[in-house]
């Protein structure tokens, strides 16, 4: 028992060699932290575990035939053609819309509103929140605008499209705007000193200037989209597709679609199928990130 | 003097770029009119209280009953089961990383953390039906359950989240001042002490935000319920059911086709706009959060 | 060589406020052939260094030369430092702390410090102050009564017995600064090492940590890291002067001890030239 009086310097005192366990090796201390660990390895576990799965299930029918042939009823002649060009129309199209408006709003945002204008404020609140909303509900909103215009076949490439651009605009903004917010000040404030307007400021020394991290940001953006299904559902894109998509107005599935469809098939075979159209896209999100890694490290400039 | 020449096409940027912003809250605006307006039309036919209250979903029977109640016991029983995986991994996973993990490490293990985020929602379904559901619980544990069940979705759904919770809170606690570590090991503290009493209640507010953008996820999430949670709109009783939570209900009623402003039609929306509602809700406690613990530093 | 009594301007002269240190000194930590290392970089070489019982000693030299890493290196704060190392020995009460078998969290409890910017926890001043003594499993009779008296001697008491629930972060800067050396001694230490306490204090606050460390004096042995000559002149019983060289080699600059002795003759009679210059001003 150590009372106030005690240990008062000067005093005789105990040695530092307690003889005791360390306190950072204790049980305690050392439970705690494989627990952190263990946390940590669960989810590269799952990881690890899902991805083998998949290949397990869906390598024997990972083949030329999953790239060229068209759904079918029977597993065996079934493949993914139209699902993987209606993505590619789909993002492609997606990528087209979403990155210019993303991009202008961004620079709005951040080069000339005034931040403290109620507008400004509204606008920035709807960002943070529209990227909380769940997906689905961008999949009620293009259905009903689609009502609302008229069209009566609701599943087309272009109201696809619009869907997802709606989803991931709030995501290509929040990036553009922090790689803008990360082109130092100097470089406006040297171009504004020439004598040249905000905008040609913007245009020709800041833009370029952040242009790796809108592709970044852009990059991401596009490939949470290509995974996307759920607003896709609303428009009707799992139906039946037996031909190439060809244009805005074509009918279409996408990847994902596709492999909800055979997932909730009987047959085993379509559940090879799902696999395998699986690996197929974790194939092509792993490539779009992987460029987005490259462009950030290879292109981002330290200030 | 000073006016300069006059740049029109200046003006017609800066409309061009606010008219890009507004787009945002246009899309807002829209959501809550194409969600209200149907829904309108649905609480005309339906009465609000039997909507909330009723607890038998059955919209597209002969006799046709309207009570949410099924659809949102599912709802709590997946969010559950994905919070309770989630939220002490994902902190666990945090704490490794913000107060452990050498740079290096970090550098190492945050890529995989991401690449867990980046895995299509439709894939962890198809591995919660197909491993989780049937080869863990049917084949392996000889679990009695059926086909689909709560449990598998809301356990892959918890996978899912984990980098959603470690990386916010990662952040939170990173934000924590190196300063208030030093202190704390300059008293005697080891560093479990130091993270479990000073970095964590000092990030306490950023963990916060990040568990309750976990939950907003979770209700949100549609294609892991849609394809492994089960079809079937019934209160569930316990973990090993089924069940069909709110977003699965709008997903498999896409599936037929129902004429625009049908009672079927304005049936999604009103369960949709309940969705929106809570998800919204959730969302603005979490900016609140977020705020608050940024002001702290 | 000038004589003693104009080496300093006058405000600079040890006032004698505070008693004569001793001649003999009782030395309760002994540094010896002290490098400290970051990675491949050498910041401080050679230390010889004791450092008396009950005495101030203040490590004063110009920014850079390696004060911080010194005070660090007294209660094993720089292991907590990616890739810092320490070589030679420093004994306390005898016995060297980087010693196998012992726990440097033991050491931290023994030897106490204060930083350079108030660092209080975001809890309550009460909670502040408890948190040492529950965290190393301090037996103690009543913690209210330890948590006064620790906020009494750290002459803090009066000014938040109403208060002991509010958050510290509501104090003032000195306030602030006055309750982490009450946090400190909260665990008992025999020393407490401080670095640069009043750096981001105003002239009254730091006035008051002065007289604080004086009373404080009584049962601690104090180190302080001050980059003010005054304040090192005012308070300190002995001062150590370091400086910063480029070391052999490369262009890196290595910091060393260059003159040590009690304050008086520190800055009244300073033997080496490089102490002379930075005392009368004329470098750093
Ligand atoms: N954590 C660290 N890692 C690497 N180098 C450091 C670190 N801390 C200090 N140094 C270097 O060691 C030298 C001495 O620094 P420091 O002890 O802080 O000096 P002082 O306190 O006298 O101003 C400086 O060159 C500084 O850059
Ligand atoms: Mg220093």
């Amino acid at each position: 028992m150590i009372s106030l009086q005690d240990s008062l310097a000067g005093a005789p005192t105990m040695p530092l060699k307690t003889g005791e366990t360390p306190r950072e090796r204790r049980p305690a201390p050392m439970i705690f932290l494989v627990v952190l660990w263990l946390s940590l390895l669960i989810a590269i576990l799952s990881l690890l575990t899902l991805i083998v799965n998949i290949v397990l299930e869906g390598g024997s029918r990972f083949g030329l035939p999953l790239f060229t042939e068209y759904p079918a009823s029977s597993p065996d002649r079934a493949g993914a053609r139209p699902a993987i060009l209606g993505s590619i129309w789909v993002i492609g199209v997606t990528a087209v819309l979403t990155i210019p408006v993303g991009v202008a709003a961004a620079v709005h945002l951040e080069e000339f509103a005034d931040k403290k204008h109620w507008f400004n404020r509204v606008i920035e609140l709807n960002v943070q929140n529209l990227a909380a909303v769940p997906s689905i509900i961008y999949g009620l909103l293009a259905l009903a605008f689609l009502a609302l215009i008229g069209v009566r076949d609701k599943n087309i490439v272009i109201g696809g499209a619009l869907a997802l651009s709606l989803l991931i605009l709030p995501v290509i903004i929040i990036a553009t705007r922090e790689a803008i917010r990360a082109v130092p000040s100097e470089i406006r404030d040297g171009s504004l000193a020439l004598g040249a307007t905000r905008w040609q400021t913007t245009w020709r020394q800041v833009l370029p200037a952040s242009v790796p991290g809108i592709a970044t940001g852009s990059i991401i953006a596009l490939s949470r989209a290509l995974g996307e299904a759920a607003p896709l559902l609303l428009l009707g894109a799992l139906v039946f597709v037996s031909f190439d998509p060809n244009g805005l107005l074509s009918g279409f599935t996408t990847l994902p679609i596709q492999i909800f469809n055979w997932t909730g098939r009987p047959q085993e075979g379509f559940h090879e199928l799902a696999a395998a159209a699986s690996i197929i896209l974790l194939g092509l999100l792993l490539l779009m990130n992987g460029l987005a890694i490259y462009i950030r490290n290879r292109y981002q400039k330290r200030w | 003097m000073f006016a300069g020449r006059a740049r029109p096409g200046e003006a017609v940027i800066k409309v061009v770029l606010r008219v890009a912003a507004a787009v945002a809250m246009v899309t807002t605006i829209g959501i809550v009119f194409a969600l209200i307006v149907p829904a309108i039309g649905f609480f005309r036919e339906v009465p609000i209280f039997d909507f909330l209250l009723g607890d038998r979903w059955a919209p597209r029977f002969a006799d046709a009953s309207f009570g949410v109640v099924p659809l949102v016991t599912a709802t709590l029983w997946t969010t559950a089961i994905a919070l309770l995986v989630s939220v002490p991994l994902g902190l666990g996973a945090a704490l490794l990383l913000s107060e452990y993990a050498t740079p290096g490490l970090r550098k190492t293990l945050k890529p995989i953390l991401e690449i867990l985020a980046g895995v299509p929602t439709v894939v962890y379904g198809f591995f919660a039906l197909q491993f989780v559901q049937s080869t863990v619980f049917r084949e392996w544990l000889r679990l009695d359950t059926g086909a689909f069940s709560v449990l598998a979705a809301g356990l892959v759904m918890g996978i899912m989240i984990i980098p959603t919770v470690a990386s916010i809170s990662e952040d939170a606690m990173s934000a924590v001042p190196m300063s208030l570590r030093q202190g704390s090991a300059a008293l005697g503290a080891n560093r479990m002490q130091t993270s479990l009493r000073v970095v964590f209640p000092a990030a306490l507010s950023g963990i916060m935000a990040a568990i309750v953008l976990g939950i907003s996820r979770a209700v949100g999430e549609t294609m892991i319920v849609a394809i492994a949670a089960g079809s079937q709109a019934r209160i569930v009783g316990g973990p090993l059911e089924q069940g069909q939570t709110m977003t699965g209900f709008i997903a498999s009623a896409a599936l037929g086709d129902s004429r625009v402003g049908s009672l079927e039609y304005n049936t999604l929306y009103a369960v949709g706009l309940l969705l929106f509602a809570i998800t919204l809700t959730v969302n603005f406690i979490s900016i609140r959060l977020v705020r608050r613990f940024r002001q702290a530093y | 060589m000038s004589s003693s009594a104009d080496a300093a301007p006058m405000h600079l002269r040890a006032t004698g406020q505070h008693q004569v240190a001793p001649e003999v000194m009782r030395p309760i930590m002994e540094v010896e052939n002290v490098d400290v290392y970051y990675g491949d970089f050498r910041a401080v070489s050679e230390v010889n260094l004791d450092f008396g019982l009950n005495e101030i000693t203040a490590l004063i030299g110009p920014s850079g030369c390696g004060k911080s890493t010194i005070l660090r290196s007294l209660n094993r704060m720089n292991d907590l430092i990616e890739g810092a190392r320490v070589e030679g020995e420093i004994r306390f009460h005898g016995e060297n702390i980087y010693g196998k078998d012992v726990d440097p969290i033991e050491v931290r409890r023994r030897i106490g410090m204060v930083f350079q910017k108030p660092n209080p926890f975001p809890k309550s001043i009460y909670d502040n102050i408890a948190y040492g003594p529950r965290v190393t499993g301090m037996k103690v009779q009543s913690m209210d009564d330890l948590v006064e008296d620790s906020l009494t001697r750290a002459a803090l008491w009066d000014e938040v017995k109403d208060k002991l629930k509010q958050s510290a972060l509501g104090l003032s800067g000195g306030q602030q600064q006055r309750l982490c050396i009450a946090r400190a001694i909260s665990v008992r230490p025999d020393v407490i090492l401080m670095d640069e306490p009043c750096a981001s204090l105003d002239p009254i606050a730091t006035m008051r940590i002065e007289d604080l460390m004086q009373e404080l004096r009584e049962h601690y042995t104090i180190v302080i890291v001050t980059h003010n000559m005054q304040q090192a002149a005012r308070v300190a019983d002995r001062t150590a002067f370091f400086t910063a060289q480029p070391s052999e080699g490369n262009g890196d600059r290595t910091g060393l001890l260059v003159e040590y002795g009690t304050t008086a003759q520190i800055f009244e009679d300073p033997q080496d030239k490089r102490t002379e210059d930075y005392i009368s001003g004329r470098f750093g």
